[in-house]
């Protein structure tokens, strides 16, 4: 293989007939094999864990939580049509792949079941009829934008996209239609990356510029209560929703039981496909914390900072504003927040590179998330916003901490 | 301010300024009013039509009293000149279009603050005859007007499913297929927009292309 590859080198080489498409050859090698350049010229220590490894752990360390994400897709599935009046006969009945209800379909094709009987197989397969159509649109499109842009610029095609597409695909709810999801990736990757020069120039994270776009461009399709389950017409809040309404009191799942913090932190609550576990999520932590990939200084700043505006705000207390009473350990649990701290701030593009600036990055987006879910009447989810705020001013940080740096040596001298 | 400059040509002073010297792609003026009017053609085409009025009305008026302002009230002289034309429009506009008026706000007042319309007189008014002023003023207008006319072509066709009104898309609220993009109803999308017509039309006139103020390292990646 090795050597068929290397056989084929001169045609994509400068003076092939192929040679326009030598960003593709590049990436396919380098996808199989350790990239052969060697470095010129002054000292360069060049490690292994180059862009493409780390791209391929943070990918890997989304598993656990898109997994589950699929399995709590199907859960809440079933949950929401026990709940319906006619349910079990919706349930129960058989679907043509040729309808609007062709996943369905698709779960019954392969021997899975809708009606309360189903188990964690059945489960499972809905959630991937819903999680991989998605994905599998949102990995072409972004693929597509990336190479186009590479091709033209002369650009190595880089792994950046395959962690864009999957925490894109993760962060938008299951029923999201499927040319939304290409808008949306396509905006991500071209005006959040690929206008500011590509892979590594962003100053926002793409999957979230993504996100941020479909949310204000389909607010029906991203928020409220009709988009958390495929299931046609049926309406459901997600908790921080329903903490918003009547406080802790309010939170009760599609069955009527009301929801623990337990319940919350495995994920067994309605939300974004790969953001409702807050469990699986921590599992992606450690592994992209054990390998080095992501800051624990980002992640703790963000803990830091949302502990104490949650505190400040359970002290201050509220009579009209139930948000007010959310403590600490359940804003970890609902909503996006543990998902967006792990895999969106971490970002190492676009979040501050200085450790000082890292800290005051994570902390900016813990006080950003707190006021603006719980301040905001508007949006009852505040991370992804709070997010993106933290992206600007992360050069910010970095310019004070380097020229505090350069002051005190200077001082020093 | 005597004429010893040479005085463009009327083609540079009418044509120039739609694309090559685009007051709002390439000058990056007026930037507030293209966000704030463009939701919609009709206001949009109003307000260009607005502009290039008071431009081209206030370049001639500036030009033809240019002799006689002295420099150091200048700027006073052409806010009053431009000030009465707007507030000409403005009345105009409530006589004859009042639900227009209404849509447009405070927009038509702002005119007077349109660093399109100031820039001119004071950059080129000021030192040209009557004629060129007036080709100027008008080619400045017309240029704000087609890149207001384009953001709010696609605003309003993709965000709203019509033009002119005119409906093109049945939107899903109105039992329709098409399901606008509540984006482009937003302020913001016009920012988006005026930076890919940037690009786009960047991309053809490379010659648009200004140079950079700093280096950056060499090469790329």
């Amino acid at each position: 293989m090795l050597e068929l590859m290397k056989k084929f080198a001169p045609l994509f080489e400068k003076g092939g007939v192929l040679e326009k498409l030598y960003p593709l050859y590049e990436a396919t090698f380098t996808l199989l094999y350790t990239s052969g350049v060697v470095t010129t010229g002054k000292t360069h220590v060049r490690d292994i864990i180059d862009l493409k490894r780390i791209m391929i752990i943070v990918w890997f360390a989304a598993f656990p939580a898109m997994f589950y994400g699929w399995y709590n897709v199907g859960s809440q599935t079933v949950t929401a049509f026990a709940s319906l009046a006619n349910g079990s006969e919706l349930a129960s009945a058989s679907y043509s792949l040729f309808s609007s209800d062709w996943r369905y379909a698709l779960v019954q094709l392969l021997g899975g079941t809708l009606t309360t009987d189903a188990g964690v197989c059945s489960k499972m397969m809905i959630g991937a009829a819903y999680f991989l159509p998605i994905y599998i649109v949102v990995f072409a499109v972004g693929a597509f934008w990336e190479v186009l842009f590479c091709l033209v610029r002369r650009h190595e095609v880089n792994e950046g996209f395959f962690v864009t597409s999957i925490l894109f695909a993760l962060v938008l709810p299951p029923t999201v239609p499927l040319w939304q999801a290409a808008l949306g990736i396509s905006f991500g990757v071209v005006i959040g990356k690929e206008v500011f020069g590509g892979t590594g120039r962003n100053f926002m994270n793409p999957a979230l510029v993504g996100r941020a776009f479909l949310f204000f461009a389909y607010p029906a399709s991203m928020s409220g209560t009709n988009c958390w389950v495929p299931i046609d017409g049926f309406s459901g809040a997600t908790p921080l929703a329903q903490w918003q309404e009547g406080g802790q009191a309010a939170l009760v799942d599609y069955a009527g039981n009301a929801i623990t913090w337990m319940d919350a932190f495995i994920g067994n609550i309605p939300g974004s496909m790969g953001e409702s576990s807050t469990l699986m999520i921590a599992i992606g932590a450690l592994i992209i914390l054990v390998t080095g990939v992501a800051s624990f200084r980002v992640m703790l700043g963000v803990l830091i900072g949302a502990f104490l505006t949650s505190s400040m705000f359970n002290a201050i207390g509220s009579e009209t504003n139930n948000l007010f009473s959310m403590t600490f350990q359940w804003h970890l649990v609902l909503g996006g927040f543990a998902f967006g701290m792990v895999f969106m701030a971490t970002d190492p593009v676009s979040s501050a590179f200085t450790n000082k600036g890292k800290w005051a990055f994570g902390i900016l987006i813990g006080v950003m998330v707190i006021l603006i879910r719980v301040v905001n009447p508007a949006y009852p989810e505040g991370m992804m916003l709070a997010i993106l705020f933290a992206n600007c001013w992360a050069p910010l940080f970095d310019y004070i901490a380097t020229q505090r740096n350069i002051k005190r040596r200077l001082a020093r001298a | 301010m005597a004429d010893d400059v040479k005085a463009p040509t009327w083609k540079e002073t009418l044509v120039d300024p739609l694309i090559a010297n685009n007051p709002v792609m390439i000058q990056v003026l007026g930037i507030c009013s293209t966000l704030a009017v463009t939701s919609s053609m009709k206001t949009a085409f109003v307000m260009s039509l607005s502009v290039t009025f008071v431009c081209a009305m206030s370049n001639l008026l500036v030009s033809s009293t240019r002799n006689f302002i002295p420099s150091s009230v200048r700027i006073i002289a052409q806010m009053t000149i431009i000030a009465s034309l707007v507030i000409l429009v403005d009345q105009i506009l409530r006589a004859f279009a009042y639900d227009l008026s209404k849509q447009l706000s405070v927009y038509v007042g702002l005119i007077i603050t349109n660093c399109i319309v100031m820039g001119r007189t004071e950059g080129f008014a000021l030192k040209f005859p009557p004629l060129p002023s007036l080709l100027d003023g008008i080619g400045n207008g017309l240029g704000y007007g087609l890149v207001l006319c384009l953001i709010a072509s696609v605003r309003e066709i993709f965000g709203s499913g019509s033009w002119f009104g005119m409906t093109l898309f049945e939107t899903v609220n109105n039992g329709g297929w098409y399901v606008p993009c509540g984006l482009l109803v937003m302020p913001p999308s016009g920012f988006f927009l005026v930076g890919l017509l940037i690009w786009l039309v960047k991309s053809y006139r490379k010659d648009l292309i200004e140079a950079p103020e700093y280096k950056t390292h060499k090469g790329g990646c």
